[in-house]
């Protein structure tokens, strides 16, 4: 190697170095910790921790499990996830179709939809309890409902056990629907106007544009936006632990709950957590894959 | 010549004169000593006490010439985490506390973060032990052969006591057609109470009972009055089954209130901030809380005219027990340098001088039991019933994470209707049988 090239090299390297470092500082460090201490029992206080194995990852995976409500709170999860793809996703889609198009106030309609996703989780949580809740809240929904003369539909929307988690998916949509929107609206405003054009030349009506033009150049973001949601909204607690403040008599759970459960868990304690962490960090992993690998092959069709 | 001098003269004792006016007003009333160079820092989440605790260490300070620091950390669980953070760290400040169950507290003590002040406390034929009420010690302390595995001894400072019982709003319950100086004095006469609230827009009981352990807490009250301390602690040993019809009783009368109308399935989703609005606000007859809502309920609403009372018992045959003790307690930090100050600066602290201070800004119950004979109004009826108290932190065992939180989430299903009694009885000791097993094979 030539003193020239090896030069070039150590400056490229010189180049990534500070990028490496902070990822391996605060990515591949604590996540190899996380996994050594996962191995251990241990309670977040003492200095001694007592090996155990692969055993806290074995009581996960058992049917005894010590955390019996690990897998139902990630079912529980994984049903927000799924309303926030579907009816979320399909919200965002047809609202940044509307706004791509010439529409009068469409900026007006861009800011106002995106607002809710800038809102903090905390203000949000509190703000749709006030609205649903019939003891602490003002009740708006009932109410509302009650003066339309339709008091069949009333409900005690954030703790009846059959409906909480529902409530809990809408509001989440209702906060994260912007974000979709936004990202939408970007993928849609880079599609050629020329495709349109010759489009409409050749006889091809709105929905034929749609099918044949939007959608297939669009299948990258829709992957992006599937993804995003996937792991955000699998992730989500903050919202639970504001709107509904309890988990209902273990009807309404969510992984990253069950993990602060078990570390504040003397029986269980960090070890434990960490151990529940990684395999919810496996499992995203594991979804975000198969979703990426089913995308791809429909975006080759 | 003569005038020069003169002149030169007034005006030297004109400047003389005026700094020394001067000194004198910047002076404070007080001889204050000069500083020591130590400071104390102490870790605290109370954020309705940082003003008076400023006070305080101004106070000591200037007594003394060591100052003290209080950081406030808030809210309670950000603070909980801080302070387990800053053990694995060793940042520890000089005194800080421990918001966690006693099982942690004996974790911290293993792992060498806590100071033991049993010499202190016995210093002067235990003049600072004695200075306690006794069930505020007792959460601190540590005896032989209990389930802990400690040292035995004293490991932290009462600076005030707390009780859990009922309360009632004397104008709601006259508007229902009661006397508003009697409140339920039975479990029965608790119940006609929700008959009453039929039809009505008002909650019958609040509490924050999406928590789980004040619903723990009311659940064991009723054990006590139902079964005895004795039965309890067996049970939590394990050597009687969560199935026992006793038991049957306590996780009935979650069944019953929710029956008589008292208690609504959205209490479960409810933390108690919500609840002391919700009494605060005059929205619910009952609430069941702990004697710092003295304050909360003055700050939300100064004109509300509420009592306390003992929850009301079901049985005769033993006696009703509420939770309480110290309400919040400090620590020493082992590995401070400044641990002697720490020391001394709680020893003035728990004073009487201070304790009534602490009484009368903050409105609670006072740790030094001299200090209580100033008590008035509301805090004084839940003073009254310090001799009933009991916490599990004094009981010298503690019942498996897994079994408190299956039992409270099998009450929060009885409120719901989802479960019955006997169904949650049968999932808490097959929780329990499971920890039991766990720990036979460990």
């Amino acid at each position: 190697m030539s003193f020239q090239r090896l030069r070039s090299t150590l400056e490229n390297y010189l180049f990534i170095l500070p990028a490496v470092t902070i990822f391996t500082i605060f990515y591949i460090i604590p996540f190899f910790w996380v996994f050594q201490l996962s191995l251990f029992k241990w309670d977040g206080i003492a200095f001694t921790k007592t090996f155990v194995g692969l055993r806290n990852f074995m009581d996960i995976f058992s049917r005894d499990s010590s955390d019996p409500l690990w897998w139902r709170s990630i079912a529980q999860a994984g049903y927000i996830t799924l309303f926030a793809l579907t009816f979320q996703n399909a919200l965002a889609f047809l609202l940044a179709l509307a706004c791509d198009r010439e529409i009068k106030l469409k900026n007006f309609y861009r800011v106002v939809f995106f607002i809710p996703p800038v809102l903090s989780e905390v203000v949000v949580g509190m703000v749709w309890r006030l609205i649903l809740n019939d003891i602490d809240g003002a009740n708006l929904l009932n109410r509302g409902l009650i003066a339309l003369g339709l008091e069949n539909l009333t409900r005690h929307w954030i703790y009846d056990q059959h409906i909480a988690l529902t409530t809990v998916a809408i509001v989440h949509s209702w906060k994260g629907f912007g974000w979709g929107f936004l990202i939408f609206l970007a993928g849609l405003q880079t599609i050629p106007k020329e495709l349109y054009e010759a489009a409409r030349v050749d006889g091809a009506n709105a929905w034929q544009q749609f099918l044949r033009i939007t959608l297939p150049l669009m299948v990258p973001v829709i992957i992006l936006v599937g993804i995003l949601t996937v792991l955000g909204t699998m992730q989500a607690f903050v919202l639970v632990k504001t709107l509904i403040q309890s988990e209902v008599a273990g009807s309404i759970s969510v992984p990253v709950l069950r993990i602060l459960n078990s570390m504040n868990n003397q029986d269980l304690g960090f070890g434990y957590a960490c151990a529940q962490g990684l395999t919810f960090g496996i499992l995203l992993v594991i979804i975000s894959f198969v979703q990426n690998r089913i995308s791809k092959k429909f975006s080759s069709l | 010549m003569f005038k020069l001098v003169s002149k030169q003269i007034i005006i030297g004792l004109l400047i003389i004169y005026l700094s020394s006016l001067s000194f004198l007003g910047c002076s404070p009333a007080k001889t204050s000593l000069p500083s020591s160079g130590v400071t104390v820092v102490v870790w605290h989440w109370m954020t309705d006490r940082q003003p008076a605790f400023e006070e305080l260490a101004q106070r000591y300070e200037r007594q003394t010439g060591t100052r003290v620091k209080f950081e406030l950390y808030a809210p309670s669980e950000a603070y909980s985490q801080k302070v387990r953070a800053a053990a694995q760290g060793e940042n520890l400040p000089d005194i800080f506390g421990i918001l966690a169950s006693k099982k942690d507290f004996a974790s911290f003590i293993k792992a060498g973060h806590v100071l033991d002040l049993t010499p202190y406390m016995e210093e002067n034929s235990g003049f600072w032990r004695k200075s306690f009420f006794e069930n505020a010690l007792k959460t601190n302390v540590f005896v032989q052969d209990d389930a802990y595995g400690v040292k035995p001894g004293i490991y932290g400072v009462p600076i005030d006591t707390m009780v859990i019982q009922m309360l009632y709003n004397k104008k709601l319950y006259a508007e229902l057609g009661f006397q508003a100086n009697n409140p339920p004095a039975t479990f029965q006469e608790l119940l006609q109470v929700g008959q009453k609230l039929k039809g009505k827009d008002l909650q019958g009981f609040v509490s924050g009972w999406g928590e789980y352990w004040m619903l723990d807490c009311f659940a064991n009250n009723y054990a006590f009055n139902i079964m005895g301390k004795d039965k309890v602690l067996a049970t939590i040993r394990g050597e009687i089954p969560y199935t026992d019809p006793d038991w049957i009783k306590v996780f009935s009368l979650f069944k019953e209130l929710t029956d008589a109308g008292l208690v609504s399935s959205g209490t479960i989703t409810m933390v108690n901030k919500t609840a002391e609005q919700l009494f605060a606000n005059e929205r619910a007859v009952f609430a069941f809380n702990g004697s710092w809502c003295v304050n909360v309920y003055r700050s939300m609403n100064p004109q509300l005219d509420y009592g306390a009372f003992m929850p009301p018992p079901i049985s005769d045959v033993y006696p009703m027990a509420i939770w309480g003790g110290a309400g919040s307690s400090f620590m020493v930090n082992a590995r401070s340098k400044n641990k002697e100050e720490a020391v001394r600066f709680l020893q003035w602290l728990t004073q009487k001088e201070q304790q009534v201070f602490l009484a009368k800004h903050t409105h609670n119950l006072p740790a030094n039991q001299q200090a209580m004979q100033d008590i008035s109004g509301v805090l004084s009826e839940f003073a009254k019933n310090m001799p009933f108290v009991t916490h599990p932190n004094i009981w010298g065992i503690s019942e498996f994470s897994s079994v408190i939180e299956t039992f409270d989430r099998g009450l929060q299903s009885i409120i719901l209707g989802q479960k019955s009694p006997q169904q949650v009885a049968y999932e808490v000791q097959k929780a329990k049988e499971k920890e039991l097993a766990r720990k036979k094979a460990q």
